[in-house]
């Protein structure tokens, strides 16, 4: 009793939202002001873990191939690799500022995992679209991390980082598991014969 | 230096700051309820996505994962949780500083 794919695809939108909203208030409000309160340093690097945490019964029980489970096997790494480094940062067990550029390359490998493992080209169904869509956005958005480690006071790139997420979170909740796009789907998608 | 040049000229750093301020206590306040906002407009222009409306054929987790209410969910919880926080926190910072 499996829950289809574009269920859990909605789910993880939700985290992605949240996480998108946090760090955009974070943005808005300044560091000096949500560093005021401890736990509110914790909370998006606690998210990101746990949702690396969480793509692991992804990837063993939903599944239907070795491509698609060492896809999601690899998101679940980079994400806990990001919140756990950020985690660490956040605890003062890490200094450099170098360390925001885990974030990029947890963006890269993630991009390079939706790219590779999505078989079908662009227009196949509306799924495929979104595989091709939100792995270039990861691709262009990696620069945002590379940014802060730059430049830390731009907001820029933090407001950048922010949007990233609600853009994917947007994303995801639009996939579903046959759909058109753009009025169109393959038949062999499972559009018209 | 005349103070009469330095006054204003403070006075009006002073009521710009308050100003951004104020915009961010603004823009923090409105995130949760935009959030919620798009989540409803979302479940208007798509009520098929809520299952309560079109319960034939759906399971368990189709009740528990429908996009629009999982959208306003997550509004619901930045802004009861989340937002207050951050506001009193601005605005203490404004009382402090001012």
């Amino acid at each position: 009793m499996a829950p289809r794919a574009e269920l859990v695809h909605w789910a993880f939108a939700a985290g992605f939202l949240l996480l998108g909203l946090i760090l955009l208030a974070e943005v808005i409000v300044g560091n000096e002001v949500f560093a005021m309160r401890p736990w509110r340093l914790y909370l998006w690097p606690s998210l990101a873990f746990g949702i690396g945490v969480l793509l692991w019964p992804v990837a063993v029980f939903f599944t239907n191939s070795t491509l698609h489970m060492l896809a999601h096997g690899s998101w679940a790494e980079v994400a806990m690799l990001a919140g756990a480094v950020q985690l660490a940062v956040v605890r003062g067990k890490l200094h450099s500022r170098w360390w925001t550029l885990s974030l990029s390359f947890s963006m890269l490998v993630s991009a390079a995992a939706f790219l590779i493992h999505e078989q079908n080209p662009w227009f196949f169904s509306r799924s495929a679209f979104l595989h091709h869509a939100i792995g270039w956005t990861l691709v262009v958005a990696a620069i945002f991390p590379l940014g802060q480690a730059l430049q830390p006071r731009r907001a820029v790139w933090g407001a950048g980082f922010a949007m990233t997420w609600v853009v994917l979170a947007v994303m995801l909740f639009c996939d579903r598991d046959v759909a058109p796009i753009f009025g169109h789907l393959s038949r062999f998608a499972g559009g018209a014969q | 230096m005349s103070s009469e040049i330095v006054g204003p000229l403070e006075g009006s750093r002073n009521r710009q700051e308050a100003e951004r301020r104020s915009a961010r206590v603004l823009a923090t306040e409105f995130l949760g309820p935009v959030t919620i906002l798009g989540g409803i407009v979302w479940a208007i222009f798509q009520p098929y996505r809520i299952v309560f409306l079109d319960p034939v054929g759906k399971g368990l987790y189709d009740y528990l994962l429908q996009p629009p209410l999982l959208v306003i969910g997550v509004g619901l919880i930045f802004m009861l949780a989340i937002a207050p926080g951050l506001i009193e926190d601005l605005r203490s910072t404004d009382g402090t500083k001012s």
